[in-house]
């Protein structure tokens, strides 16, 4: 893929820094005059900045039909040290676009619902001031994962990295004031940030060892570099392929870096759908995807990417059936199916990863959009129901729901959609996407495919159960029983999504391979999946008995206001340890956390504080100065110097005293001492 | 006329020290001015004995003015010994010591 | 022994005598009457020594005017009597110290380095010392201070009655 034989720009590939360039566009149209124009020309400007990036995505998926090779569109200079040269630089190719088309493409349906969900938000929350201040963070968000998107060489792709790594952390903690004790948001975003670091880390540990191994950074030139002498380069390229996936466990949330995501939560719901369902947890597959070259030549890496991919899967799964929080639970099933393309990507099986990560950010997105409506419309109940309410109600707890089927029939439809989308039911994209997984899977990896099986049997029981104890059953709540769909600016974008959903499946129908072909131009060695009935059928088998299964436990007697959830009954203890997530958070406080601060706290304030301030500072440093002026002042100055004044001026006195008596007052002594002048003058001149 | 200079030098010489110690050692203030005539007139004899030896008259007139200087300088004098004398009431030298330091 | 050298050392004798008397006598008129003596003599030798006008202005002016202007003041402010005993103590041995001293060395300077001073006097013109030579000397080559002690003598005559005024009088 040498596309520096390929069309330079020129034609629709000349529009491409536009993806990067509208979304910085509307964040600063947003920043200068959102404020003061107000809430519908903030939330406006920002849709239509994402709409039009859109728009110049078609745009270059129009350009690559004509040429399928890609284009470099070069922007401009950026390090130049040396034999270092690393520009700003863009890669339209079928891989890039198809990601671009659909991060813009969600991201736009993803504003325009938000336009309506943050209209009530931040009146729910109390400080309506901050709207603006959202979307200029949202097309900040677009801006940055268009770039990692669209970057032709690993730093740049590391900037968009970064960039989306910022935007979550700043959306996470948006209302940084409220949550646990006041500091709870705020305290997740900072845990996002900083497990992601360490993913970071890895990140950048693989670039500076791909620009050892290869003496450049971008991608043409290194996957030429592969081509022409992989076999010899394994060792070096299973080392970075490692820490790419120390980067991969970080930003897309596996084993053992997950534990950021489930506390994201806390953000806004359109954050969660975009920025933790559809985009940038799936830029991690997108990483890896890009690199396939490198991973396909280094197959230890690789298999250790599989198994990641789909023990996260699987773990996630299970705790995703003890969680009561809606959110909650479909962050841990976003965790759960990040396993899958994960484990899809490291099988090699890169285009059935890549239709799974397209498919899921359709029925992912329209998934959390919905359980956002759903929250939206139970806090309207509440308000309506108990106006000076209780502060300690949770609008998202599944066990305040119920009954809602009746009361909000559009979030109903299209969250059913999704989720029988998610079980992996077909026609739905869901099971086309998941069942190319699993193929691809029984034929190269017998191990992960068991894994990711028992994971989709368990996925499907979760869904069940979210939907009927949220949809179905008598409303446990005040709340629940009042509550009222939403406008259409918060249904519109969900039956898109649904539409989406329900047609997404024709991306890689099986014989169609439409994602396959597109992708075949940029990726090596991809080959279309052979559709393989049986493993069909044991999926769709397994989530129907899933279903069922749900429908014994929350659809035949459902929850009465204030029961024990039926799960809890049956598995004991196992179910507690599902609902405590495993306890991994508690672990990985007691292992790294207090130890950390524990010595944080020991640096600052024993080592930095008594010692060396009060002590080094106060005792030795200030109190040798103190006794040294003391001294100064004192011992030297006081007897020495001015001793010495003094002593001089008594001496004069002294002196001036002894000499007055010369001045007797008797003019015969001044005579007489005439005279022994000229006497002894006279002797001198007459002796010299 | 045989008198070597050198006599009358040795003279002159004496007298000076001999009003020199009037001056010196007399308490009484006329008595001490009358010293200063003699000191004076010591000098005097001492320019005659020159002017003669070199047979140069500008010796004398010299102390032709030597004693009109010393006229002037005996009526000032006394008239200030008269002015002191009104507020001391004592021709006593050694009353006049109120510049003690 | 000429006749000029035995006249001479009378004359000094008596000066000096004259002289040693003023200096030790109680009364202050008696030490004006041997000062007039002394200058008396000193005129006498100024004879000798051809100096005939200076030694009748001596005369004339030392002992006529100035000595009687001394009387004149000792007799108004009755200071004839003499003082109190020294109230310094070491004045005089010290005083009399240095005068030794000082004699000491003036008869050094006679006696090791006289030069030419004991040599025979030279002659001298005629008419040397008479009022003519020196009035016309003073009159051509030392006129300005001439007339530079006429003003002197004028300042000290205004100087003596200023000083002596009687403040008192004159500020009421």
């Amino acid at each position: 893929m040498l596309l520096s034989e390929a069309a330079q720009g020129g034609g629709y590939f000349s529009l491409a820094p536009l993806l990067i360039g509208f979304p910085i566009l509307g964040l600063l149209i947003n920043l200068l005059f959102g404020r003061r124009m107000g809430e519908r020309f903030s939330g406006v400007v920002a849709s239509t900045a994402i709409a039009l990036s859109f728009g110049v995505a078609v745009l270059q998926f129009l350009a690559l039909r004509a040429h399928p090779e890609g284009a470099r569109v070069l922007l401009a200079e950026w390090i130049s040290i040396g034999q270092l040269t690393v520009p700003w630089a863009l890669r339209m190719d079928t891989l890039s676009v198809a990601m671009s088309l659909m991060v813009t493409g969600v991201s736009t349906l993803i504003h325009i619902y938000a336009i309506g969900y943050m209209h009530e938000d931040v009146r729910f929350q109390g400080d309506p001031g901050r709207y603006t201040r959202f979307f200029i963070y949202f097309n900040l968000f677009v801006a940055a994962m268009m770039v990692l998107v669209s970057a032709d060489n690993m730093l740049m792709l590391f900037v968009g990295w970064e960039g989306v790594g910022l935007c979550s952390y700043l959306l996470i903690g948006f209302w940084y004031e409220k949550g646990e004790k006041g500091i709870g948001n705020a305290l997740a975003g900072k845990k996002a940030f900083v497990v992601n670091r360490i993913g970071d880390f890895g990140f950048l540990i693989a670039i500076f060892l791909t620009y050892w191994t290869f003496g450049t950074l971008e991608f043409g030139a290194i996957f030429h570099e592969i081509e022409v002498a992989g076999a010899e380069l394994s060792g070096p390229l299973t080392l970075i392929a490692f820490f790419i996936l120390l980067g991969v466990t970080g930003k897309s949330a596996q084993l053992p870096l997950y534990v950021w995501l489930p506390d994201a939560m806390a953000g806004p719901t359109p954050v969660s759908a975009l920025i933790h369902a559809a985009t940038m947890v799936t830029a991690g597959i997108y990483l890896i995807t890009r690199n396939a070259a490198l991973f396909s030549m280094a197959p230890a890496a690789s298999n250790t990417v599989a198994l990641v991919g789909a023990l996260t899967a699987l773990f996630a799964a299970t705790i995703a059936v003890g969680q009561f929080d809606i959110k909650r639970v479909l962050a841990y099933s976003t965790i759960s199916q990040l396993g899958f393309m994960v484990a899809a990507v490291g099988m090699g099986a890169y285009v059935a990863g890549m239709f799974h990560l397209i498919g899921h950010a359709f029925f992912k997105a329209l998934l959390f959009l919905s359980a956002g409506s759903v929250i939206q419309g139970v806090e309207h109940g509440l308000h309506h129901a108990d106006p000076h309410g209780h502060h300690d109600f949770d609008p998202n707890d599944m066990r305040n729901m119920g009954g809602l089927r009746s009361r909000m029939g559009i979030t109903f439809w299209v969250f059913l959609i999704g989720g029988l989308a998610l079980a992996g039911l077909p026609p739905l994209v869901g099971f086309f996407s998941k069942d190319e997984i699993l193929a691809e899977a029984s034929l190269l990896n017998r191990p992960v495919y068991f894994l990711l099986t028992v994971a989709a049997f368990f996925t499907a029981f979760y869904v069940g159960r979210q939907i009927l104890m949220v949809f179905f059953g008598p409303a446990r709540s005040k709340a629940a029983e009042h509550a009222r769909e939403n406008p259409p600016v918060i249904t519109l974008p969900l039956i898109g999504l649904a539409i989406l959903t329900v047609f997404g499946g024709l991306l890689n129908f099986p014989g169609l391979h439409t994602l396959t072909d597109w992708l075949e131009h940029t990726l090596p060695h991809v080959h279309a999946g052979e559709f393989k009935p049986a493993v069909a059928a044991i999926s769709t088998l397994l989530a129907l008995i899933a279903l069922y299964l749900a429908w014994l436990l929350y659809g035949r007697r459902p929850m009465e206001a204030g029961h024990v959830d039926p799960l809890r009954r049956i598995l004991g203890p196992v179910f507690v340890g599902m609902e405590n997530k495993w306890w991994v958070d508690e672990l990985y406080h007691a292992l790294f956390v207090r130890p950390y601060v524990a010595t944080a706290r020991f640096l600052a304030e024993t080592l930095d504080w008594r010692f060396w301030h009060d002590w080094f500072h106060d005792v030795v440093l200030a109190g040798t100065f103190n006794r040294l002026t003391h001294w100064l002042a004192w011992g030297f100055d006081l007897p020495v110097i001015d001793g010495a004044a003094n002593g001089l001026a008594d001496l004069v006195q002294g002196a001036a005293g002894k000499l007055r008596t010369l001045q007797t007052g008797y003019v015969r002594n001044y005579a007489l001492s005439f005279f022994a002048g000229v006497v002894l003058v006279l002797s001198y001149l007459l002796f010299r | 006329m045989n008198l070597p200079t050198a006599y009358v030098l040795g003279l002159s010489a004496l007298l000076f020290t001999m009003g020199a110690l009037g001056v010196l050692i007399r308490r009484n203030t006329l008595v001490i001015f009358m010293s200063v005539e003699l000191m004076l007139n010591a000098a005097n004899l001492a320019f005659i004995a020159f002017a003669r030896g070199a047979a140069d008259l500008a010796g004398q007139v010299l102390v032709f003015f030597v004693i009109a200087v010393a006229a002037a300088e005996v009526a000032v004098g006394l008239a200030l010994i008269v002015a002191i004398f009104r507020t001391k009431h004592s021709v006593d030298i050694d009353q006049i010591n109120t510049l003690r330091g | 022994m000429s006749v000029d050298l035995i006249l001479f050392i009378i004359l000094a004798t008596v000066a000096v005598a004259s002289a040693a008397a003023m200096l030790i006598s109680s009364n202050a008129v008696y030490s004006a009457m041997f000062l007039v003596l002394n200058f008396v003599t000193i005129a006498v030798i100024y004879l000798v020594l051809n100096a005939a006008f200076i030694a009748m202005v001596q005369v004339t002016v030392y002992a006529g005017a100035i000595m009687v202007l001394f009387l004149f003041v000792i007799m108004l402010l009755g200071a004839e009597r003499a003082g109190k005993g020294p109230s310094i103590p070491w004045q005089r041995p010290v005083a009399i110290l240095m005068g030794a001293v000082l004699l000491g060395e003036m008869a050094y300077i006679l006696l090791a380095r006289r030069g030419e001073l004991l040599a025979a006097l030279g002659e001298v013109p005629q008419g040397f010392g008479s009022p003519t030579s020196v009035g016309s000397l003073l009159f051509s080559r030392f006129l300005l201070p001439f007339e530079v002690t006429s003003v002197l003598l004028l300042v000290a005559m205004i100087g003596a009655i200023v000083i002596t005024r009687d403040e008192r009088k004159e500020s009421q």
